[in-house]
């Protein structure tokens, strides 16, 4: 696929990392001019996704998170989070409302906060291997490119 | 993330500063949980205007705050959500079951 431009990181599946990772996003983004609303959007997705790795991806160990952010033609801001985690067994069941594995401490609207902040959500996993989540949000030109 | 408390004649103001995700919800959990067991109050209003960013784990971290008040019998409700935080809060419908104010008049979605 023809990309303009590219950023492509790996980080360990620690907390601390969220806000690391969807500032990256958000700074990434940034050269397409996207609105505030349209710059929280995109850092709350990333957060989401991230998350998932961290809390269901590796719930006992630290893995390998890898976030790649590509600004595809038309102004569409392309987002993969991936991890070489435990995966999901139903990922249609996963990304319902309200469902979650992880306990009081989540509230099973991560998958859903995704779906409703980007245009496209992919979500491709097999158990034992890992989980990749692609993500596209297109932002409309406002600002003449030089 | 800080919180600030204020108790005055069974009314505690809690207010949020920073950035509610995974990393800071559940020791930000433990603290405000803390802070109702010492002063029991009979309300208490949490602040959000000060919240630059939330996601889905400040979600949870509601729910859990509205049983805690519930099982304690404290009216609860949040107040003047920033713009980023007010978008996750009408994703999520929990304005449905938390009461969601603007000092502007009610937004809750």
């Amino acid at each position: 696929m023809k990309y303009e431009n590219y950023i492509k990181m790996e980080f360990p599946s620690k907390t601390a990392n969220e806000s690391m990772a969807r500032s990256v996003a958000g700074v990434f983004a940034a050269q397409l001019d996207p609105t505030m609303e349209e710059l929280g959007d995109i850092k709350t997705a990333v957060s989401e996704a991230v998350t998932n790795c961290i809390v269901h991806a590796y719930p006992d160990c630290l893995g390998r998170i890898l976030l790649r952010c590509r600004i595809l033609d038309k102004n569409r801001l392309e987002i993969v989070v991936r991890d070489w985690g435990r995966g999901i067994e139903d990922v249609e069941k996963a990304r319902s409302p309200l469902y979650t594995t992880g306990g009081e401490e989540r509230s099973g609207m991560g998958f859903t906060i995704m779906e409703s902040f980007m245009d496209k959500l992919t979500v491709r996993s097999r158990p034992g291997e890992g989980t990749t989540v692609v993500m596209v949000r297109v932002i409309p030109q406002r600002t003449k490119k030089s | 993330m800080k919180l600030e408390k204020k108790y005055s004649d069974g009314h505690l103001a809690l207010s949020l500063e920073g950035e509610l995700d995974q990393h800071t919800a559940q020791g930000l959990f433990r603290e405000m949980e803390s802070v109702m067991d010492r002063y029991l109050p009979r309300s208490c209003a949490v602040d959000l205007s000060r919240l630059s960013f939330m996601d889905s784990s400040g979600i949870a971290v509601v729910l859990r705050l509205r049983k805690k008040a519930g099982e304690n019998g404290i009216k609860i409700w949040l107040e003047d959500p920033s713009p980023q935080p007010m978008r996750v809060l009408a994703a999520s419908g929990i304005g449905r079951l938390v009461k969601i104010e603007n000092r502007k008049g009610s937004v809750n979605r």
